[in-house]
């Protein structure tokens, strides 16, 4: 029996409000083998450029400028493919990649899955940017210098700081160069033997626990009250004259404003203490909330996130960091400084801490950024926050109507751009707890949800982040599934811890691999020595 | 919420009838109703003081295009600047399977749905680690000098000891980011760096030198470090020598690699090091002003140490229910700061995926014949370009005859200085070579020049006649 097209998709469209069957999906499972596993000897995938006759002639044999002791033995082990089976190769991989694209990524809460417009990509690959020498002269860079002088003063009017640097290569990064700015900052004030400790909150990113760690602090962990805000009382006994700055996430992930964020500021600010805020978060707030008007003394931006740059599986990312005055001198070096017409890279700047990567940053990244924010001018940013709220809380309304999940904390407040939500009542009743389901939705077509960072203060839990990209079907959509996951774990949980079943491949087996020294194998030849004992 | 006259083609749900739909779901007259759990006092009642927008896509194309087309590319010129980012061919098979929709717009999906991103990094892994002849190689991070730091921080924690020992030709650029991550001295967590001296004629390590700092620091020395090729060009031929003297003291061996070079030169593993690290950028990745760059670190896997102090993600192969189908996921998570934040090891964050999977298909179209030959060819062609300068009257080739694809050209006979000659060589349409004479002033006016198999003879020949002219 054969429905026309608009029974398809009034089916379809029942079936979400349902909560029933959603897609016939599955995903592309090619039984594809090793790249080593393919082609034979002899093979090869390019020609490289072999060196003129006259060069040769002129300079000798290669093999005679390396030194004795220094020429490579044994070729290494690596695949002889020709170049359709190569490609061929990755594109079935690519195919065994849901990626944000195809899916419906709003299941990846904290990470912002936003569309990423496809014209950007054609100018980050023009040879004026992907070809581009950080050496080269700024004189011939002159452009890309503009372009990132502008994106910087966009993101100052953004969260009303004073300076700039997009050095940082990640969220992290760009976190981990604040512990560093701050603990340069007390150095030259002669109080880095003074101000070991660097508070931060539990509903933070590990990073803003992790990086002052590295840069030399000690880390006090906050944990939330009844609310799930930082407890304020354990807060301002945690401040002492000790304390070097707090670096805290707001909105949290739970997607909890704090509304009293300016008093912890204020009680740093009283001990002598800094105060940055890391705003993976942002999303929510553009145009509608500013770090400095909260006293903040720092933040931080992922352009890969709130910005619309790719996510790339992981990168390359880009973290915009931005100071005020005080913390201004202290930015690594370079910083892109306007003169007049003309833009250069200013090393001259005694007080800064350094470097934390090499050359400029992802820059091609900042492109990006700057493509979006003048695609979406003022009012347009502040619409991207305002459905982003709007879908999280629809959203929320129906999530929170399923049998299974809970939303804990602060009952009765509105969440801004995500929230961390609980399936423990449904781990206590079926047995299913977070991961079954995660492994399960799948089988929809809708990438795996976020969990949780660790450690899970709320137990089982999973966090969606619908932000503005995803259109009501989408959000009807993901609830659908949830809900699908959670009665089919009432009727069989079995069933659901068995899952998944419409996916690139059955489920993983022989897992003390992940802890084992002599199981874990990170690469095919540490495979080949460990498991199938080849010499 | 001020008038909008246009639904933008990125956000749907501000249509007015889904907006509208939407809000009375949930029983609200306005979105500025969830606002509300922002204090008045915190909210921004200003409007952004940035441009209004250009909405049509072309309009806006035209625009960013405009301000690219100020630059002036390694394309539109003639580079041969390296020094930590290398103009290397890619191949378009390459940019084709990074620019695919599924990879790049993926982030951390998991094991099932993402399944090709993990064996794509699991392949990766596999062949960087063919390339190194080590078993254990890790998920690359932000750049060579990051992972650097890293190396010294994990060697640390490995033997307790706080003394790293560096050539003093290290990169000044890739110093300053370790130094950042090593901490400044007076913390009592700090890593402390001291340099060993190097042969100013021939750019190799003074192994007298790295004998007495072993001896000066005798049980302070958590590892040697070395770079092949140095920072200046040159093939370290001490590499074995290095080794054994740091496990001699009880320290380890790190080597800095430049993985291109390796399909002719004896990797890092074959000579002993515990522990690898460098950047991939040069396997199939755009320079992209550096932002192609990025950091890996390998080791030696017959001791769990390794592994379990290493800082970066991890990924082991494993089976499914199915013979012979594999899957890969990520091994000894609770080491890294997102299994245990501070008490992890240093942090892990959003990385460089993507130029990881550049470097994959990079290598499996390279295979160990184009290895060999782009070893080769940059050996060679670097050679004739300097053969050629050090025929240009005033122009010298300092250091070892030993290189791989950088060499260090001196301009002291011509009278002349770096930044004079290269700002003459761009009326010639040429980047020349990065100037060396601030970082090591004891080299004189000299530049670090860079030719690798995507300079032809031809293109070599351009450059020594234009600098034969300025130099004039």
């Amino acid at each position: 029996m054969s429905e026309t097209r608009e029974e398809k998709v009034a089916r379809l469209a029942r079936l979400r409000r349902d909560g029933g069957v959603l897609r016939d999906y599955h995903a592309a499972r090619w039984d594809e083998p090793f790249i080593w596993e393919l082609g034979a000897p002899g093979q090869r995938g390019v020609f490289v450029p072999l060196a003129e006759p006259e060069v040769t002639e002129k300079v000798g044999a290669a093999a005679d400028h390396i030194p004795e002791g220094m020429r490579r033995a044994a070729a290494p082990d690596l695949p002889e493919v020709a170049q359709h089976q190569v490609l061929r190769h990755y594109l079935r991989y690519s195919q065994m990649t849901l990626g944000m694209d195809l899916g419906s990524d709003i299941s990846e809460g904290t990470c912002t899955m936003k569309y990423s417009p496809k014209m950007h990509e054609e100018l980050v690959r023009y040879h004026r940017c992907a070809d581009l020498h950080p050496w080269q002269d700024e004189e011939t860079m002159q452009g890309l210098l503009e372009i990132v002088w502008r994106t910087g003063e966009y993101l100052k009017a953004i969260s009303g700081m004073d300076a700039v640097t997009f050095q940082p290569g990640g969220g992290s990064h760009a976190v981990y160069t604040n512990a560093c700015v701050m603990r340069e900052y007390f150095r030259a004030r002669g109080e880095l033997e003074q101000r070991r400790e660097m508070i931060t909150t539990i509903f933070s990113h590990p990073c803003d626990a992790a990086t002052p760690m590295v840069a030399g602090f000690k880390v006090v962990t906050v944990m939330p009250d009844e609310n799930g805000y930082p407890d304020l009382e354990a807060f301002r006994a945690a401040v002492s004259e000790r304390t070097a700055g707090c670096m805290i996430t707001n909105p949290e992930d739970t997607g909890i404003y704090n509304p009293q964020i300016d008093k912890y500021v204020e009680i740093l600010h009283e001990a002598g203490a800094l105060a940055f805020t890391d705003q993976a978060n942002a999303n929510g707030i553009l145009g509608v909330a500013r770090a400095r008007d909260a006293g903040f003394d720092a933040c931080h931006f992922n352009l890969h996130k709130t910005f619309s740059s790719p996510h790339g599986c992981e990168g390359p990312a880009s973290g915009a960091y931005l100071v005020s005055e005080k913390l201004a001198p202290f930015l690594p070096v370079p910083v892109v400084v306007k003169d007049g017409d003309r833009y250069r890279l200013d090393y001259d700047r005694p007080q800064s801490i350094g470097r934390v990567r090499g050359f400029l940053g992802n820059w091609m990244a900042v492109v990006r950024a700057y493509a979006w924010i003048r695609s979406l001018g003022p009012d347009g940013l502040r619409e991207v926050a305002e459905i982003s709220v709007l879908n999280n809380n629809y959203l929320d309304n129906l999530l929170t109507a399923i049998r299974g999940v809970s939303r804990p904390y602060a009952e009765g407040h509105r969440r801004l751009d995500q929230v961390r939500y609980s399936l423990q009542q449904l781990k206590e009743e079926t047995g299913v707890g977070t991961e079954a389901v995660r492994d399960r939705m799948v089988d929809f077509g809708i990438q795996s949800y976020w969990m949780s960072h660790h450690p899970w203060i709320v137990p089982e839990p999973f966090t969606p982040e619908p932000c503005e990209t995803y259109d009501k079907d989408d959000l009807d959509e993901w609830a659908a599934v949830i809900k699908k996951v959670c009665d089919e774990a009432y009727e069989d949980p079995g069933f659901v811890l068995g899952a998944p079943y419409n996916q690139t491949i059955e489920k993983m087996a022989r897992l003390e691999a992940l802890e084992e020294p002599d199981q874990w194998a990170f690469t095919w030849r540490a495979y080949k020595r460990k498991v199938l004992k080849q010499k | 919420m001020s008038e909008k006259p246009f639904v933008h083609p990125y956000i749907p749900n501000a249509a007015p009838a889904t907006k509208e739909a939407m809000l009375r779901e949930l029983g609200l007259q306005s979105v500025d109703e969830i606002y509300a759990e922002i204090p008045e006092r915190l909210q921004f009642k200003g409007r952004l003081d940035i441009p209004e927008p250009i909405l049509a896509e072309r309009d806006l194309k035209r625009h960013v295009m405009e301000l690219l087309d100020r630059n002036r590319s390694c394309v539109d010129f003639l580079n041969f600047c390296g020094a930590g980012c290398w103009q290397h061919y890619v191949p378009a098979v390459v940019d084709e399977v990074i620019n695919r929709a599924e990879f790049l717009s993926a982030y951390c999906g998991a094991n099932y749905s993402d399944l090709g991103k993990y064996l794509t990094r699991f392949e990766f892994n596999s062949m960087l680690g063919e390339l190194l002849d080590l078993d254990g190689v890790a998920n690359p991070i932000y750049d060579w000098g990051d992972v650097a730091g890293r190396a010294f921080r994990m060697a640390r924690r490995i033997t307790g000891r706080d003394v790293v020992l560096v050539p003093g030709h290290i990169s000044p650029m890739r110093l300053a980011e370790i130094r950042t991550l090593c901490q400044p001295e007076e913390l009592p967590t700090s890593t402390k760096i001291r340099f060993y001296e190097w042969d100013r004629a021939t750019g190799m390590v003074d192994l007298d030198d790295l004998r007495r700092k072993l001896g000066e620091f005798a049980g302070r020395v958590a590892a040697v470090y070395w770079e092949n090729p140095s920072y200046l060009g040159t093939i370290e031929a001490a590499g074995a020598d290095i080794v054994r003297l740091a496990h001699e003291h009880g320290a380890l061996a790190i080597a800095g690699v430049d993985p291109i070079t390796l399909g002719v030169l004896t990797p890092p593993g074959t000579l002993g090091a515990d522990i690898a690290c460098g950047d991939i950028q040069p396997l199939g990745v755009h320079m992209h002003a550096g932002g192609g760059c990025s950091g890996f670190i390998a080791f030696r896997d017959d001791d769990p140490i390794f592994a379990q102090e290493c800082p970066l993600e991890l990924y082991t192969v494993l089976e499914t229910k199915t013979p012979g189908q594999y899957a890969v996921a990520e091994a000894i998570a609770e080491r890294t700061s997102y299994g245990s934040r501070d008490q992890g090891k240093d942090w892990v964050g959003t990385a460089s995926g993507l130029w990881t999977i550049a470097a994959a298909v990079y290598m499996a179209v390279m295979g160990p014949q184009g290895f060999r030959e782009v070893g080769e060819t940059c050996i060679a062609r670097s050679h004739y370009a300097a053969a050629l300068l050090a025929e240009v009257p005033g122009v010298s080739v300092k250091l070892s005859p030993h290189f791989f694809k950088e060499f260090v050209v001196n301009f002291d006979g011509c009278g002349k200085t770096v930044a004079e000659v290269n700002k003459a060589l761009l009326g010639h349409g040429i980047f020349g070579g990065k100037d060396l004479s601030g970082e090591f002033p004891e080299l004189g006016q000299s530049a670090l020049y860079c030719v690798t198999e995507y300079h032809n003879k031809d293109e070599i020949e351009r450059l020594a006649a234009a600098v034969t002219e300025v130099t004039a």
